[in-house]
């Protein structure tokens, strides 16, 4: 190894290159990471369950075959988190919820086949809110996770756990969610890469279902490197979910070329200002400066407004609770998970007391909420208006790419805030996914990557939106990017003191 | 639009959610403030508006209808927080 670095510090394409040519055994790696979460975890919480006997016989196997002489995919050996959302075969799967809590899986999902057949290792489930509802990782009913650079600021959410490995360094790997933001937010929150792909680009097979009109699956890493080969991994068709695209994948590292001349970036007003007001002044400069590093990169910037994204929010919070209200009524402890120990010997009152007992508030209010729009008389005036905003709010985007390549804009309006801050305020807190959500309404790609620090040293994110499955042209404006940058290589070590308590330090 | 106290005991009984008294009382105010707040999409013109679920044109994805093997009912009922004979038990449903 380069020496330069701990093991556990490099990227995955670092380590499997040192995996590849027999300097590190899987075995190592994985040793390097499980003594790095030894050393973190009681302080940042990313984890709610660690896989090492099942990460030990995985990365067993790598370095065995490797021994054969067997040809095996680049990412082979390499440990992944893997946010508690995924159905793991014969591995707890609980969505941060107690109503899940014991329910072990009798298959895969599809995303956590191809990690297997990619010859990736599963160091273990990550902490995210509940039913991936929240943007704190605070709605977890399994505790909180802290944010590495600030132990006293939240990682973003709902995949706050896989976000705050990537950052603490407890993990190479991670893989997320995002229904309105839930991998975006906490990659800038956290200072690391997170793309949510084309809607369909990826299978939601065996993914716990939140808003299935919105839901996607996606890599959260430490580069933009890491990110693609992820996306190698994980695109591609599935007959199991109906919403798979059958487009064939192209080779994401392809276009990891450090060259935006004559790409056409349109800043989109809307990712900067909400109803009037701007994002924070740190972001907004920081996103000013990235704008003038593309320019200097030979990229054409122009500003664009797109009106209709004002409306995002609301269309949002019509869509995503009435979509979960329906998914969520699976759990009524008949089948699997919680049931209620007192159930009165009739049925109503075991479904009723069951999920009282087994859902938290945001998941009720969201049940509710829900329930409320598509009750009788009011799905016109609820989901079926919001639909056909949609599809307005789609239209604005698809007139811009005919004028811009990629758009761009702050990821989230605010660095990290502070744990509890907002957890009394539901609409506060979600109007921290204003810049996010309207990418899910569109259904198009979107990816965050770190674009600066604030002066507290917490980390900005940079939001890069493309076309429908124009992941391709995501990625090498983020390389080229990230290339010209050091962000990337910053690495949070949230076990030394600062200001007289626990807290992250810069280095180097 | 304003929900009532009622209304919102109406809809925690369709969503089977028990509420406490105090749950209730300030869930009727959160979903107020976030109902107040979906009032602005009332402006919009959306007459002749197709509704958006899919980034890309995809209609009647069917597969051949073709028996295939699915979990053994030991597997099914693995999870089940209680069974007797091959099914899921509840309470006594009819009387």
């Amino acid at each position: 190894m380069s020496g330069r670095e701990s093991l556990y510090e490099l990227t995955a394409h670092e380590l499997a290159a040192l995996i590849a040519s027999g300097e590190v055994s899987a075995r190592e790696a994985l040793d390097a990471v499980y003594a790095r979460i030894a050393d973190v975890e009681n302080d940042v919480h990313s984890y709610v369950l660690l896989t090492r006997e099942v990460a030990e016989r995985q990365a067993s196997d790598i370095d065995e075959r490797r021994a054969r002489g067997e040809k095996l995919p680049p990412l082979a050996g390499v440990p992944i988190a893997l946010k508690d959302i995924y159905c793991t075969k014969g591995i707890e799967t609980t969505c941060c919820s107690r109503i899940l809590k014991g329910f072990v899986p009798p298959y895969d999902a599809d995303v956590v086949e191809r990690c297997r057949e990619s010859g990736l290792v599963f160091i273990g489930k990550t902490n995210m809110d509940e039913f991936a509802m929240g943007s704190s990782t605070e709605n977890s009913a399994f505790g909180v996770t802290r944010n590495p650079w600030d132990l006293d600021r939240v990682p973003g959410g709902s995949s706050g756990g896989s976000a705050a490995a990537i950052a603490a360094s407890e993990a190479f790997l991670a893989m997320g969610t995002d229904t309105g933001g839930s991998i975006r937010q906490p990659a800038s929150f956290c200072g690391i890469v997170g793309l949510k792909p084309t809607y369909g680009r990826v299978s939601r097979y065996g993914v716990i279902a939140f808003a299935s009109s919105l839901d996607q699956v996606g890599p959260i890493t430490k580069d933009v490197r890491d990110c693609a080969l992820m996306m190698n991994v994980l695109a591609g068709h599935d007959p199991r979910d109906t919403t798979s695209i059958p487009t064939p994948p192209p080779d994401y590292t392809a276009t990891l070329v450090p060259d935006v001349k004559g790409l056409r970036i349109g800043l989109v007003k809307e990712f900067m200002e909400y109803q009037g007001r701007r994002v924070d002044k740190e972001v907004d400069d920081a996103v000013t400066a990235s704008i003038e590093r593309f320019r200097e990169l030979g990229a054409e910037v122009d500003e664009i407004s797109l009106p209709s994204l004002n409306y995002s929010i609301p269309v949002y919070y019509i869509i995503a609770p009435a979509e979960a209200s329906s998914n969520l009524a699976r759990y009524d402890g008949v089948q699997y998970g919680y049931r209620t120990p007192d159930n009165g010997g009739d049925i109503i009152e075991m479904y009723s007391r069951t999920r009282d007992e087994g859902f938290g508030a945001e998941v009720k209010r969201r049940i509710m909420l829900g329930t409320y729009a598509l009750s009788a008389g009011y799905y016109d005036a609820y989901y079926l208006k919001a639909s056909q905003v949609r599809t307005l709010i789609r239209k604005d985007f698809d007139q811009s790419f005919e004028r811009f390549d990629v758009l761009i804009g702050a990821t989230s309006p605010t660095t990290a805030f502070t744990l509890g801050e907002k957890t009394d305020d539901p609409l506060s807190m979600y109007l921290s996914d204003v810049c996010t959500i309207p990418v899910n309404m569109g259904g198009l790609p979107g990816m965050s990557i770190p674009c600066g620090f604030s002066s507290e040293g917490l980390p900005i994110g940079l939001q890069l939106v493309g076309k429908p499955l124009g992941e391709d042209t995501l990625l090498q404006a983020a390389y080229a990017f990230e290339q010209s940058t050091d962000y990337h290589r910053r690495r949070a070590t949230p076990i030394e003191e600062r200001n007289g308590r626990r807290a992250a330090v810069v280095r180097p | 639009m304003r929900l009532t106290p009622e209304e919102v005991e109406h809809v925690a009984l369709l969503a089977r959610l028990r509420l406490t008294d105090e749950e209730s009382e300030r869930f009727t105010t959160q979903l107020n403030s976030i109902l107040d707040y979906f009032e602005e999409l009332k402006q919009i013109d959306t007459s002749g508006v197709p509704p958006m679920s899919h980034a890309v044109p995809m209609s009647n994805v069917l597969r051949a209808d073709e028996p295939a093997p699915s979990l053994s009912p030991e597997e099914a009922l693995r999870n089940a927080p209680d069974q007797a004979r091959d099914c899921f038990q509840v309470p006594r449903v009819i009387e």
